[in-house]
């Protein structure tokens, strides 16, 4: 069983959003770039499948679309504990086009089992994963808080409203991940660190795909109107605002 | 030429969000000057069915075969995909919750169709056209522009007002055929959660953090969540350590939600937190540190101890209520 583990990267969930270039552009002046949260917990949950030697899983890879600056974030999940990570070499100009890159490399090199986050937290597109899946016309399951494999077969717990499913499908697959796949990131030790320096990273060059969608204008939202404070005294008061000025109540 | 909007059903029935998506839908219908086509995919009634029309849907098209008794997201797209090519739907128009994100993208790719998702505003720009959507965890909105000969939006929820009108409507029972191969989705097992508010669906909501201390002081929370109708949720940490369970987090790494209120009770409002709330028409802090960066999303604020605030609360709920 091989799992692929997509990872996008996106700035630091603590940093301050400003825009350049009369708002047409992310200022990256001094932005931190993670792995995508989900993306790390897709990834914590494939490293203790592997773990496990009675799920049959052999390897764990990671691939990003992106250009060369966004190595230290693959270098990243290599410490973390991927075996090995593909990069494809192009600006990830939106999720068609990303999709197209890699379900290009996923026909190529063959996984079993393919994770997705629910949502990069940059551009929050929520459209990878299905797309991965629509390309290379296999099953996806969607909203996946649970992945176990058992007797050799994988079984998904999807989260539906009010309640949870558990169901299977054939592999390949495509998981699309949120909350509850694995509980706290996997961090990177010091002897991953090493090893991760030495680690393969296959570097595909893109193909031809179009992208569908083009960002061309950003903004802040609104300040908000500023807060009013009620006596804790007379939390009552509270109430009747809620109730005769905001009509929510 | 039409708007194609497809409405989940639940059980058979429909919720206020099917209700907004239609009038959405209709509205968008109005800018292009096509009519609004609605699809339910499973077993609903005719007088259920009926509803879509009130909110502007000309057309009502149902589809109720084997294959779509479970949410298989092959099936539902290719079903989806064969009426909008049929009825030459220009703009397709889906919820964005757990069902839509599963659908909108497999369907993107089988129509060619580009993808505005999670947006909260009629477009702004139909050549080009352009949509405005949320970014950057709600740090951020952004105009989108959709290249592609077909369009689909996906609807955040509660970001739209109902529209009812009186048009006239016809329901017509298709039957559209789907390669029995393509239904690969085996459910094993489902458990639900019976009687309780959906946090995605709540108008109200009140949200406990760590502040609250232990999860043996949540009393409050929960009795003043039913006084209102509210549904209740929590931090990220009142989560990770086990206080409620987890379908009641909110924030980057949680649900997203945009109720008419959100109360946020000993909740700091760190910028992830705020993420998957800051949709919520009104944000209501009660946290004991007058500093707290939550009273800078509030519009209404309590600086006290919870414990103290909330049995005042209450008491001024069930006056109101008598
Ligand atoms: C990648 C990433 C993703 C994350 N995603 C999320 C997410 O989705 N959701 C989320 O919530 N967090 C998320 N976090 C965590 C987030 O950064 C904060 O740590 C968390 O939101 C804090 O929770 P809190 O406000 O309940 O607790 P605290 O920050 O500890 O705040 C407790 C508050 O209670 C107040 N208080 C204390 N006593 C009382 C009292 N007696 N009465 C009233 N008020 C009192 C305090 O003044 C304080 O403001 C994420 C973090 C990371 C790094
Ligand atoms: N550039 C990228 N390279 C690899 N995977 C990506 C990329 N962008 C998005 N993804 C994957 O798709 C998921 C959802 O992202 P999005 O559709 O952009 O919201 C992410 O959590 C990743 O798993």
């Amino acid at each position: 069983m091989k799992i692929l583990v997509c990872i996008s990267n996106v700035p630091d969930t603590t940093t301050k959003v400003k825009f350049v270039e009369a708002d047409t552009k992310f200022d990256t002046t001094g932005v931190q770039w993670v792995i995508n949260p989900w993306d790390e917990l897709s990834l914590t949950r494939a490293l203790e499948l592997k773990d496990d030697p009675s799920t049959g899983v052999k390897s764990v890879t990671v691939a990003h679309v992106g250009p060369a600056s966004s190595e230290p974030t693959i270098r990243k999940a290599l410490a973390i504990g991927a075996d090995d990570a593909i990069r494809v070499n192009t600006e990830p100009s939106d999720g068609y086009y990303v999709a197209s890159q890699l379900a290009e490399v996923i026909r190529k090199e063959q996984f079993d089992i393919i994770m997705c986050g629910i949502e990069s937290s940059d551009f929050n597109g929520s459209v990878t994963g299905g797309m991965i899946a629509e390309f290379m016309n296999i099953p996806s399951v969607s909203a996946v808080s649970g992945l176990k494999i058992e007797n050799g077969k994988p079984l998904l717990t999807r989260e539906i409203d009010g309640g949870r499913e558990t169901v299977s499908v054939p592999t390949p697959f495509v998981a699309i991940v949120q909350k509850g796949i694995a509980k706290e990131p996997r961090i990177a030790a010091m002897r991953g660190i090493m090893m991760a320096r030495t680690k393969p990273v296959k570097i595909y060059e893109p193909m031809e795909a179009q992208s569908l969608t083009k960002f061309i204008v950003f903004e802040k939202p609104r300040p908000r109107a500023a807060c009013k404070y009620i006596d804790a005294e007379n939390p009552g008061l509270l109430i009747q605002l809620l109730q005769n000025e905001a009509k929510v109540i | 030429m039409s708007v194609l909007v497809y409405t989940q059903n639940w059980d058979g029935k429909f919720k206020k969000s099917s209700f907004e998506l239609v009038s959405y839908a209709s509205k968008v219908a109005d800018m292009l000057n096509v009519s609004v086509i609605a699809l339910s995919i499973g077993a609903v009634e005719n007088d259920e069915l009926k509803k879509l029309g009130n909110y502007g849907a000309g057309k009502i098209l149902n589809v109720n075969n084997e294959q779509c008794k479970i949410l298989d997201n092959q099936v539902y797209t290719n079903i989806i995909s064969q009426v909008a090519l049929k009825e030459k739907s220009s703009v397709i128009i889906i919820s964005n919750n757990n069902e839509g994100k599963a659908i909108a993208p497999r369907l993107s790719v089988s129509l060619k169709a580009g993808i505005g998702s999670g947006v909260s505003k009629l477009p702004v720009n139909l050549n080009p056209f352009t949509v405005y959507k949320r970014t950057y965890s709600g740090n951020a909105y952004a105009q989108v522009v959709i290249n592609s000969e077909i369009k689909i939006l996906t609807l955040a929820q509660n970001s739209f007002d109902l529209f009812e009108t009186t048009n006239n409507s016809v329901i017509e029972d298709l039957n559209i055929s789907v390669d029995s191969s393509l239904l690969k989705t085996e459910v094993k097992d489902v458990q639900k959660m019976a009687g309780k508010i959906l946090l995605t669906d709540a108008d109200i909501v009140v949200s406990g953090g760590r502040g609250m201390k232990s999860p043996d002081n949540w009393g409050p929370i929960v009795e003043l969540a039913g006084l209102l109708g509210a549904a209740t949720a929590c931090s990220r940490p009142v989560s990770d350590e086990g206080w409620r369970s987890h379908d009641e987090h909110t924030g980057q790494t949680g649900k997203i939600i945009a109720p008419n209120v959100y109360i946020a009770v000993g909740i700091s409002g760190a910028t992830q937190h705020l993420a998957g709330i800051s949709s919520s028409k009104y944000i209501v802090a009660i946290n004991s540190d007058k500093d707290a960066p939550i009273f800078e999303a509030a519009q209404y604020g309590i600086v006290g101890d919870a414990m103290k605030v909330l049995p005042k609360l209450i008491e001024a709920v069930k006056e109101l209520k008598k």
